[in-house]
């Protein structure tokens, strides 16, 4: 073991004024923008949250008006889905990591990955007024007529920072294809790739593909809201419906872009955690394109009950059980490689495990609304809240939290409390599922979503469930602390703290600016893990 | 094929032209009322003049196989959004059973 020590040049002291950090092109500095960011938006979706669960912590409606708790709600959606959730993985992990692990020095447009940045800032802060001047109360949906004709909310302002807040999306995903593309390393083939990287790339196509749709289609809310056009609006020959479809033509492979990139993440931690290969390489790497694919085949699957035609449904519903294929290759896949493996109980693989169990429950709760039968029976009830927060919040929240502690003393030289962060991931997810395992029985049992005020008989489930809230939030506090106390006092990381393979791991901790002293040449598969590598940690 | 292809500027006078035709055309026949065709004719000159601007103004017609196949895979997914949504419109008045 040897001593390790900062490296003498890195991009965190390569400059130290505002400027330097504003204008900067270092793809590194970048993802700790946007790290920012994503961080400020969850914590306002985090408040909204907490005011909602306060609010169904009793039956009546006795915290908030009827119209303050639907600007809660959909304010929370808002936020947390277009300016967190959707952004949060490609710009902060796949930002700092596309290009070191492909052995390059930058991303291919470094210029138009700060305007993504800035663009992302622009859109947030007009949503950010639409909440502070009045707020939304039309769910993060928009669902037409009423966002078109009848809320007196801030529906432009709030359509607008969304509507700008997408180029961000297509200009990231453009510059990941592009450098994956034409800027690999020497013998960084396809197939030697991390499969972080598949997932990126999975991703940023569906961001290319599907993001332009709903610019539009949030244009045309626009123009109708204002011109008062007929495109949704009945009354005046348009269709409600057609909103619905070009609305979840992009919101439901806006599902995958949030996830994909987190079972990126947990393919690196399995293998990591695993010192093993990742099972049936190929397999998963084509699993990502497969879901990014299928994903826009199904969305007419939230359309069961809208007046969708009976034939539509039927078509959708079975495209939807089609997503199944490619998700469960995955999860089998990892369960797999940790078959036999040195199976390791570090934290970015404790978030690795709660990922998989967590997915496995949303997903399998997904094959349940894809069957018309029961989706009819549970569309607008808690069921759906508890589905989508599975995969939504259990799938990418933990596959962040995962990845941002696996490459955290990659990112700042430095390691966290090992104590305090399994500490918080197990508070995580003890948080989580006493949050929103009670949602699938209150939902089931008829309990809709969407409304202040319950019959007493759900009381005992909601107040499980606002219980669980806290937990989470609590959990959610602590890396906080902890991570940021690491930047200054936490011990030094070296180059390859947890023994891993892959390029990243063999630049310095913190990387310089140019990521490597010279470019490298690839001459190894992904995972080709020896029988015992080395860790350097002081 | 070359990528940096330049064109004489007439060839953009050109299709700036056709293009301006075209939204006459489309305007003028907004006048008749040619019952179901109505929004094909709409269409077909809408599609034309996307064509044009695509090939020409984007220099899709001199760009390389892959700057093709980006664009092939835009025309199948929008193809995939109106092949799906129609799947819904063209059905509903169909006979359900039960």
């Amino acid at each position: 073991m040897s001593t390790v020590l900062l490296p003498p040049r890195h991009y965190l002291n390569d400059g130290y004024g505002v400027r330097s950090w504003l204008l900067t092109r270092d793809h590194k500095r970048i993802a700790l923008l946007y790290l920012a960011g994503v961080t400020f938006f969850f914590f306002i979706g985090g408040a909204m949250a907490v005011l909602i669960r306060l609010e169904l912590a009793t039956p009546p409606g006795d915290l908030v008006t009827d119209e303050t708790y639907n600007k809660l709600f959909t304010m929370h959606g808002v936020m947390m889905v277009f300016f967190f959730l959707i952004p949060v993985i490609p710009s902060v992990l796949g930002n700092f990591l596309v290009p070191i692990m492909i052995g390059a020095k930058d991303l291919a447009f470094p210029k138009i990955n700060l305007l993504s940045w800035y663009i992302y800032v622009v859109g947030g802060l007009f949503t950010l007024y639409a909440l502070i001047s009045g707020g939304l109360d039309t769910g993060w949906t928009f669902y037409t007529p009423f966002s078109t004709v009848a809320s007196t909310t801030n529906v432009i302002p709030a359509a607008l920072g969304i509507f700008i807040t997408g180029f961000s999306s297509i200009l990231t995903g453009l510059n990941f294809i592009v450098t994956i593309h034409r800027m690999r390393a020497p013998g960084m083939t396809w197939f030697r790739m991390p499969l972080f990287l598949w997932s990126t790339y999975a991703t940023s196509l569906i961001n290319v593909l599907g993001t332009p749709v709903i610019a539009i289609t949030i244009l045309l809310v626009a123009a109708e809201r204002v011109f008062h056009f007929g495109f949704f609006n009945p009354a005046v020959g348009g269709d409600p419906v057609l909103f619905q479809h070009l609305f979840w033509f992009y919101s439901h492979p806006a599902v995958y872009i949030m996830v994909l990139p987190a079972m990126g993440v947990v393919s690196e931690l399995v293998a990591a955690g695993c010192r093993k290969p990742v099972f049936g390489y190929s397999f998963v790497a084509f699993a990502s394109l497969a879901i990014a694919v299928l994903g826009f085949l199904v969305w007419g699957h939230h359309m069961f009950v809208a007046g969708e035609s009976v034939y539509s449904a039927l078509i959708f519903s079975i495209l939807s059980f089609l997503v199944a294929i490619p998700s469960a290759v995955k999860v089998f896949n990892w369960t797999a490689t940790m078959y036999q493996g040195a199976v390791s109980w570090e934290t970015p693989m404790l978030y690795a495990y709660g990922f998989i169990g967590l997915f496995t429950i949303g997903g399998l709760t997904g094959l349940f609304l894809a069957a018309i039968g029961v989706d009819v029976h549970v569309t607008d009830t808690y069921f759906i809240i508890a589905h989508f927060h599975y995969i939504m919040v259990g799938g990418t929240i933990m596959g962040y939290l995962g990845g941002l502690h696996y490459w955290w003393p990659k990112m700042s030289g430095r390691l966290y409390n090992e104590g305090l962060a399994k500490l918080s991931a197990g508070i995580i997810f003890i948080g989580f599922n006493l949050t929103f395992f009670p949602q699938f029985v209150v939902g089931y049992l008829g309990m809709p979503r969407r409304y202040h005020a319950y019959p007493p008989e759900f009381q005992v489930l909601n107040v499980l469930s606002s219980a669980g809230a806290s937990i989470l939030g609590v959990g959610y506090l602590i890396p906080m602390v902890y991570l940021m106390w690491s930047l200054r006092y936490g011990r030094l990381a070296g180059s390859n703290p947890w023994g891993a393979v892959g390029l990243e791991w063999t630049t310095s901790s913190p990387p310089p600016t140019e990521n490597f002293t010279e470019t490298p040449r690839v001459t190894w598969d992904a995972y080709e893990y020896p029988a015992s590598v080395e860790t350097d940690v002081a | 094929m070359p990528t940096n292809h330049i064109l004489p500027t007439r060839v953009y006078y050109t299709i700036f032209a056709i293009l301006m035709l075209c939204t006459f055309a489309t305007v003028l026949i907004a006048f008749f009322d040619l019952g179901p065709l109505n929004a094909i004719a709409a269409l077909t000159i809408a599609v034309f003049k996307a064509v044009l601007v695509v090939l020409f103004f984007m220099h899709v017609r001199y760009s390389t196989r892959l700057t093709w196949a980006v664009v092939a895979g835009g025309v199948f997914w929008l193809g995939i959004l109106l092949a799906l949504t129609l799947s819904d419109y063209l059905t509903r008045s169909w006979q359900t059973f039960g």
